[in-house]
Formats: C-alpha cells, structure tokens, sequence
C-alpha cells in the first residue's frame, strides 16, 4: 500500500514535470516565431476578431455592472462616515489596481480561453493538426503562434476598455442616480489616481494574465486527448487552471507592486 | 509483375520492429514500395496498419529497423528535412481531415498557398482544374459540412494532390463509401497513378475495391507481413491468415475470441464484473 502511494507520486510528479517541459517547449517555439507579413498577418488579424473582439460583449457588460455595484456599495458605506466624495476615488483606484485586471482575466479565460482551447482539441480530434504537419506545415506556427501573439496583445486593450466603462458605470450610479456632484467625483478621482504607480501596474498585471491564460489554453488544446471527453476535460482545465494562476499571480503582483515589497 | 520491377524502390522498410510500452505491434516486418506502383497493405483491423503508415510518414519513430523514403531514413531526418519530404506526399485521411472553417476552393487551394509563391490567378487555375478531376468543381463554394462522405473524401483527394505529390496515401479510403463512390474512388486511384505516375499505397480492408486496382499487395497479420504478391498470389493462397482474411471466414488462424479464460470456469466462478 505504502510503496503503492509513494510510486503514485513519483509517477504523477513525473508527469507533471513532464507537462510543464512539453508546455514550456511549446511556448518558446510559439513566442520564437514571429508570424510572417504575408502570410499570417491576415490569420493574426482573424484571430483578433475571434478572440478580442468577440469578447467585448461580455468584458462590456460586466464592466458596467462592477462599476455600478462598486458605485452604490462605496457611495452607501462611505456615507456612513459622511466621505461620499471619495467615491470616485474609491471605485478607480480599485478598478485600474486590482478589479479591472482580475475580473477581465477571469471573463478572458471563461470566454475566449475555454473557446480556443475546444477548437484545438477538436482539430486534433479530427486530424486537422495532423494533415497540417503531413502537408509540410508546422501546427505550431499556423494554429498556436497566430492565435497567442492575437490574445496576448487583445488582452491589455480589452482590461483598459473594462476600466473605462466600469468607472462610467460607477459614474452613472453615483453622479446620475444618487446626486453626488459630478465635479467632485472626477477631480477626487485625478488627484488620487497615478498615472504610472496604478495604471500602469494594471496593465502590466494584465499583460501577465493575457499571457498565462493564453498559454494554458493553446498548450491544453494541442495537449488533450482526441475523444468528445478529452476536449470536455481539457476546456474544463483551461478555466480552471488559468483562474487559479490568474488569482495566485494576482497576489505575487500586488505584493510586488503595491506591498512595498520592491 | 514487370511494371515494377522494372522501377525503384520509393519506400522501404527493413526488419522494422514497433510497439508500445506492453504491446508489441510490428516485428521482423520488411516491406518494399515500388516508384509509380500501386501497392495495397491489407489486413484485419487492429493489426497496425494506421500505424505502419505513422512510421512511413515520420510521425513516429520505429524501435528497431529502418524506414527510408525516397532514399532518406526519415527516423534520422531533421526537422526541416522531414517538412520538405512531406511536401511531396500526399495524404487521404480516414475522416478526410478537411479543414473545417475553409471552403472547398481554400482547402484545396491551401497546400499551394502555403507551399508556393504563385498568384492568385494561376492558384485559381490550379485548385478548379485539380476540382474538376475528382467531379467537384461546382462544389467549390461550399463548405465542408455541407458535404456529403463521399464528395468530403474526393475535396479530401483533390487536396491530397493540389502539390503534385511524388507519393499519395490513402488510409481506409472506401471505408464508409456507398457502392458508387467506392466506384469513382478507385477510378480516381487508377486514374491518377496512371496519368501522373504517382507512387500509391492503399491501406484497406475492403478486398475486392483494393485488389482490383493494386499492381502489389502486402497483408499484415500478427505484426508481420504474412503474404504478398499479385491478386492471384493472395486469392489462392494456402496460408490459414490469408485464406481467412480473403474469404471472411469467422473463425480460423485470427481467432474468433479475444482471448478469455476458460468459459465454464468462469461462467460458474462467483467473480462480479462491471459498475457495482
């Protein structure tokens, strides 16, 4: 029994080293080939439609929501302490450090990640991947590359446009719906926030995410196994995976960047 | 027979031995594939065949042996070397692998695009000529679900030969087929090895489709090649794999049961099996 849970181990250690080296290789060959002008260009302009821009309906609405439920929740407790002209503040400060980046992420990896991740799994299910390779093209090249170099550069775009609908979001709650001076609101809001110590750290952090969950959804597309369980296991994996490394690495940012402790 | 004796050898596989971690699925097997030729490699199902044509195909490595294609070992092959090498196959897959978000003009205009600079204009030229071979010209509009088996397996063929392939592979190509298509395909085969001198290699189990066409015929059973020769020499064949493969017989050298332990025994054994 003993001997049998230690061997368990070992072996799926093995196994996760293993998927960590093959998932690494695959990165480096993806982000090392640098799409060229004629023939992929237009395949990287597809997959930015695919991926970015399809997913503007969802990163849209959830914006406006979070800012508008950041709004009332902010401008109901601050009131208590008769502060509600630091609403503004309150609601970007925490969208453009923390929110804007995590949530976006988070939608990200459920909406455009899961999506990729199925479409790969099922063209290796059907062989697609293989008939590329049997034609004398890399898969790597043609599927992996385009499609990471489209997320990792839609994400950034996509988390800033969440910041500003979700601050108009807070906006219309607060300004539009509860009277608050819609003067003090936004200049509270430009005196606190800083350029390059908030925003700029939220996209940094959105940088990162774009990438990990791009990652994690091509290399388990390329990696699942060709039945209809496979691709259901692996989309599962992508989301969950990716949502955990977006929330772990959330930390490690924020402890770096705001923590004091650089 | 003369035809290819005269030519060389395209593909040759020495003393190959392949398997997985516990199964062994090829031993001693050597297998010789004449330049221009149509050699048929014939077997029961679940004795590797797909698998002899991963190794032909380089996309795994035999254990032991060698696999040489036009004169290269394609084990030892680099990268870039294997690439170009693929160029000049061509490849009929068993679930046709059309690319599924293309229309039938792109999927067969996308080997060429991808392999070649030439312009639009002439690739038109190309893709509608290499459509109108396989009857399909009309379709070249549609998509690859709108299709129904038989025209996805010819776009799958006109795609297999938009390069000019020195050799084409079909794997299980009349599998699934209704009696016509299975008419047109081997037509198409015979035609295209005929006019273009292409190297073919059908991997099947439908005897009488594939035997009609091929100049050879190779057929595996329990990891080697147990008989080859013309079509008489496997029709009249005294080995007990053969004569069961070619006249489908139930039961006999390949045996009917998987292997079991004894029926009685265990019939009568208190043994539960199953979900419990």
């Amino acid at each position: 029994m003993v001997i049998d849970n230690v061997r368990k181990i070992g072996q799926n250690s093995l196994t996760f080293c293993y998927n960590l080296g093959s998932a690494m290789l695959m990165l480096l060959r993806a982000i090392f080939y640098i799409p060229s002008f004629k023939k992929e260009l237009f395949l990287v302009i597809k997959q930015f439609f695919n991926i970015g821009i399809l997913s503007l309906p969802i990163i849209l609405s959830s914006a406006f929501f979070i800012g508008m439920v950041l709004g009332l929740q902010g401008y109901t407790t601050l009131s208590k302490y008769g502060a509600t002209e630091s609403v503004g503040q309150l609601i970007a400060l925490s969208l453009v450090r923390e929110l804007g980046p995590v949530v976006g992420a988070l939608l990200f990896a459920g909406r455009a990640g899961s999506a990729l991740t199925a479409e790969i799994a099922h063209m290796k299910t059907t062989e697609q991947l293989t008939s590329l390779e049997l034609m004398g093209i890399d898969p790597i090249y043609r599927v992996i590359s385009t499609r990471f170099w489209a997320g990792f550069f839609s994400m950034p775009i996509l988390i800033l446009i969440f910041n500003v609908v979700a601050i108009f979001g807070g906006y219309v709650v607060t300004v539009k719906w509860l009277h608050l001076d819609g003067g003090t609101f936004w200049s509270n809001m430009q005196s606190s926030v800083n350029f390059y110590d908030d925003t700029f750290n939220g996209i940094i952090k959105s940088i990162v995410f774009g990438f990990m969950v791009m990652w994690v959804a091509l290399y388990q597309g390329i990696n699942a196994r060709p039945t209809a369980e496979g691709i259901s296991y692996a989309t599962t994996r992508t989301v969950v995976l990716s949502s955990l490394t977006i929330l772990f690495l959330d930390f490690i940012l924020t402890a770096i960047m705001f923590g004091g402790l650089s | 027979m003369d035809k290819a004796d005269s030519l060389n050898d395209y593909i040759k596989i020495k003393n190959l031995e392949f398997g997985y971690e516990n199964r062994m699925i090829f031993h001693d097997l050597d297998l010789n594939i004449k330049k221009g030729s149509i050699t048929a490699i014939m077997g029961p199902s679940g004795t590797g065949k797909s698998t002899l044509l991963k190794l032909i195909t380089g996309q795994v490595a035999p254990n032991r042996g060698e696999v040489f294609v036009d004169g290269k070992n394609i084990a030892k092959a680099s990268r870039k070397e294997m690439l170009n090498l693929r160029k000049k196959m061509g490849m009929l897959f068993q679930n046709n692998a059309l690319f599924t978000d293309l229309s039938v003009f792109d999927n067969v205009a996308y080997p060429i695009r991808e392999h070649s600079n030439y312009s639009e204009l002439m690739i038109r030229d190309i893709v509608l000529m290499k459509l109108n071979a396989v009857g399909l010209r009309g379709a070249c509009d549609l998509f690859p679900e709108e299709l129904s088996g038989g025209m996805a397996r010819r776009v799958s063929l006109a795609r297999a030969v938009a390069l000019d392939p020195d050799l084409i592979i079909y794997d299980e190509p009349f599998t699934g087929q209704d009696p016509i298509s299975k008419g047109i395909l081997v037509q198409l085969i015979k035609l295209l090895n005929d006019i273009l001198g292409i190297t073919t290699v059908i991997v099947s189990h439908d005897v009488p489709e594939t035997l009609s066409i091929a100049d050879y015929a190779y057929l595996i059973s329990d990891g080697t090649i147990v008989e080859s020769g013309d079509s008489d020499t496997l029709n009249y064949s005294k080995n007990p794999h053969v004569e069961q493969f070619m006249h489908g017989l139930p039961d006999g050298a390949i045996p009917f049961h998987y292997p079991a332990p004894d029926y009685k025994t265990q019939i009568l054994s208190e043994e539960l099996y199953g979900y419990r």
